[in-house]
């Protein structure tokens, strides 16, 4: 229910965007991020992008962010997991072991 | 198509429509049936042995025991990406006889045809059988043809029974042992999903493709090669989960599949989050699980991936010695769950 | 500084903790996506034997009234109506059946990816009258919002939507206050918080369950390895004595989440009190339409009645989404309620806890289920 993948929007004209969800191409309204543009990576969730998401980050797929600079302007919350060394945990860029 | 409108889109019929319609007469045995044949099955199924047309196929003798099966094909849509229904009918059921060890022989179709069904989706579905019949090196000898009235039969459901031969000791769960190990020839839930996905979503443009394909030459292959193939079967209905948790079941050890080796595309797993369901559980229709002793692991691999519908083969587990007759999972966390067959019918229609 | 954090170390941080704890402690999660992840992962059979992470109510479908699902299931079966759905909630069953199962009584019931597809079926069909089943918590509600805001810029006369929204915050307070229906406090010492939530609500959200009741709070993504880490960090806080608010999502959750879809969110409903399964009616834990977009509520369109709460004879859902039984101790679990048969709402969607005990069978440190 709760589900949302990290997708680049390959178009983006007003607030429609079509996104490439692995291979899977769905059109997302992009009403929730105003401001994103063509080539922007997002997160997905039911047909619309609700967090813009930086490339990096979104490249490597939910892995956490350990970098303080990066991390500047997300607050404490995320400056105690941070702080304790909570950081990337970086995982297989492709799921569950296969390749395309 | 949009969901109200699927049902009527291909029975939709205007009164003297015969020509380009299936019709009640079309079933009844008589001449129309003769002409419906002659014009939209023979031209792409016919061989001498078909084409005798008698009551009966008579198969010439041959030496070994004789395997025979049999599978129903309802699945809806008729055509979906990577195949149709055609193709799953020889696809099937030969590969039910192959992972028995058995070499195809000769197939028998049963049509149940729609009134109203479009001749022309009837004629592709027939090249897609002959096609694939084609592929997998065998014929279908005999058959049979039925018309039911409009909106049953959802346009049209295919029944294939299978005859092979096998030779030799053919694999059977008797023969599986501790220290197995258990290959699968590639990724997981590919068709199950791109049915489901077909159906529910249109609209979607989709990556995903069935993987339906008749796995009997791959198989013939593996089998010259590496003569301690223990057990084969290929994961349909139930997936991957039911197919390992019967494994376990039927030879009363205990079964260890490995998360981190089993391969789901990306394109698959989306779909799946998309539509509530767990890969594990979703059918494949060109795929084998193959369990053979360790020390031959790498030759059958070797041999699988000389195929191309094997290229991605891979170990995915074990039989280890307990005797509990359960499956289990270790996850890509270092945990563990059990594998249980799905309990109920989590896919409707896709085969 | 930024160490990535393997699978098997933050398995083995979370250990060196709990050794630490020198008692046993409790922690729960309140997402639906969670517990599938959880149960998926087998991270279960990797706890140790003093944390155990519970599955709260976390599952949109499964503590909305069956008398929802009922209500779309009525729905779908008119002939006029064509019932738009996500694709998770086809198979879940009321007591009149599912869906689906309407679907093949000849409903036209049709799976969407988005919200909005609903409203394109409405302007392409206009002689249908299409309901939206609009179900889940804060990261699904900005979706319907949208949706009726588009509706309501076209002035569609044939769009309405069957809301059964809920947001999480009363009822994580209500499993800390306890009360009459939820009986005493439950006992955890911190919250796996959903991370998708707080992509909307935003990091602070979760601030008042740390700062009012001394909870400690990871805000968690959803693969296994995000998962593990969070509850590492959970374990250590805990064993230090620390409990404070955590983002270990920092990606995609900021402090003050989405505004902008919060914001529709707010523009188009307003907390009502709502019937939760297992917990009860909890003020301000619903989200009803507010008046200038009622004429979309497919409630009123309809002239439905709000469901009933009858809760079935001898099922223990609300302590199991309480975290006080386990499904394996109610004694209706897999024998007469079944995912084929589900009894509660537990068992009801694929997101439940009796339905992933059900369905991913724990495993123990033998081996044995």
């Amino acid at each position: 229910m709760c589900l949302a993948v990290p997708a680049k929007l390959v178009t983006c004209d007003g607030t429609n965007g079509v996104a490439d969800l692995h291979g899977n191409r769905v059109e997302v309204s992009t009403l929730l991020v105003p401001g994103v543009k063509q080539g922007d990576w997002v997160l997905v969730h039911a047909g619309f992008a609700i967090q813009k998401l930086e490339e990096d980050e979104a490249q490597e797929t939910f892995a956490l962010l350990g970098d303080m600079a990066k991390a500047a302007g997300k607050e404490a919350a995320a400056s105690v997991a941070a702080e304790r060394g909570f950081s990337a945990t970086t995982r297989p860029d492709t799921r569950k072991g296969g390749s395309k | 198509m949009s969901g109200g409108e699927r049902k009527t889109d291909l029975c939709a019929m205007a009164p003297a429509a015969y020509g380009t319609r299936i019709a009640l007469a079309h079933g009844g045995g008589g001449q129309l049936t003769d002409e419906l044949l002659e014009s939209s099955i023979l031209p792409h199924l016919g061989n001498d042995l078909l084409n005798e047309m008698l009551d009966s196929a008579i198969l010439p003798q041959t030496p070994g025991r004789l395997a025979f099966t049999i599978d129903g094909y309802v699945v809806q849509p008729l055509k979906f990406p990577g195949g149709d229904i055609g193709r799953l009918a020889v696809s099937g059921t030969v590969n039910d006889l192959a992972v028995c060890g058995a070499r195809p022989l000769g197939l028998a179709l049963s049509l149940i045809l729609a009134e109203g069904l479009e001749k022309k989706i009837l004629e592709e579905v027939m090249a897609s059988i002959a096609a694939t019949a084609a592929e997998a090196g065998v014929h279908v000898v005999t058959g049979d043809t039925k018309v039911v009235g409009r909106g049953q039969a959802d346009g049209m459901y295919i029944t294939t029974a299978g005859i092979g031969m096998i030779s030799g000791q053919g694999p059977h769960p008797r023969r599986v042992k501790t220290g197995d190990v258990i290959i699968l020839s590639g990724s997981i839930a590919d068709h199950g999903l791109a049915v489901m996905l077909a159906r529910e979503m249109p609209q979607m443009h989709s990556a995903l493709r069935s993987d339906v394909a008749p796995l009997n030459k791959m198989i013939e292959t593996l089998m010259k090669r590496i003569a301690t193939v223990a057990f084969m079967r290929d994961p349909t209905r139930g997936g991957l989960a039911g197919a390992a948790a019967d494994l376990a079941r039927r030879t009363g050890l205990h079964v260890v599949l490995e998360e981190e080796k089993i391969l789901v595309r990306p394109e698959t797993q989306h779909a799946a989050q998309m539509l509530g369901l767990d890969p594990l559980e979703v059918a494949n229709e060109g795929k084998v699980l193959i369990v053979v002793p360790e020390a031959d692991a790498a030759g059958a691999l070797a041999a699988l991936g000389d195929d191309p519908r094997g290229v991605d083969a891979r170990v995915i587990g074990r039989v280890e010695a307990r005797t509990d007759g359960v499956c289990e999972l270790h996850t890509r966390l270092g945990g563990r769950r059990i594998l249980q067959k799905p309990y109920g019918e989590q896919l409707p229609r896709i085969c | 500084m930024s160490a990535a954090l393997s699978p098997q170390e933050s398995i083995a941080r979370l250990r060196a903790a709990a050794a630490r704890l020198g008692r046993h402690a409790n922690f729960m999660e309140v997402c639906g996506t969670h517990t599938v992840s959880v149960f998926r992962s087998g991270l279960h059979s990797l706890m140790p034997d003093n944390v155990t992470l519970l599955s709260g109510p976390g599952c949109p479908v499964c503590v909305t009234s069956q008398g929802d699902i009922d209500q779309l299931v009525e729905l779908a079966l008119r002939k006029d109506v064509t019932l738009c759905t996500y694709g998770d909630m086809i198979r879940v069953t009321g007591a009149t059946g599912s869906l689906e199962g309407a679907r093949g009584q000849g409903a036209d019931v049709r799976v969407l990816y988005s919200a909005l597809d609903a409203v394109k079926i409405a302007i392409a069909e206009p002689r249908r009258q299409v309901v939206f089943a609009a179900v889940g918590f804060e990261t699904t509600t900005p979706a319907t919002a949208a949706a009726i805001l588009e509706a309501d810029r076209l002035f569609l006369g044939n769009f309405t939507a069957l809301t059964s929204h809920k947001v999480i915050m009363p009822a994580m307070r209500a499993l800390l206050e306890g009360g009459s229906s939820t009986g005493k406090l439950i006992n955890v010492d911190g919250f796996l918080c959903p991370g998708h939530v707080a992509v909307i609500l935003g990091a602070a959200a979760f601030r008042p369950v740390v700062e009012n009741y001394g909870k400690a709070c990871v805000i968690a993504g959803f693969e296994p390895e995000q998962i593990a880490a969070a509850m590492a960090l959970l374990v250590e806080m805990v064993a230090d004595g620390k409990p404070v608010l955590a983002n270990a999502y920092p990606q995609a959750v900021s402090e003050e989440g989405n505004t902008v879809a919060w914001g529709l969110v707010q523009k188009v409903f307003e907390p009502c009190p709502s019937y939760w399964r297992g917990l009860g009616v909890l003020p301000d834990s619903g989200l009803g339409l507010r008046a200038p977009y009622t004429r979309y509520d497919a409630r009123i369109r309809f002239e439905l009645g709000t469901p009933g709460n009858r809760e079935p004879a001898g099922c223990r859902c609300g302590d199991v989404i309480t975290g006080r039984a386990t499904p394996a101790e109610c004694r209706l679990f897999g024998n007469v309620c079944t995912p084929i048969r589900a009894i509660g709402p537990c068992m009801v969607s694929s997101e439940g806890t009796c339905q992933a005990w059900f369905k991913y069978q724990r495993v123990s440190k033998e081996g044995k289920p």
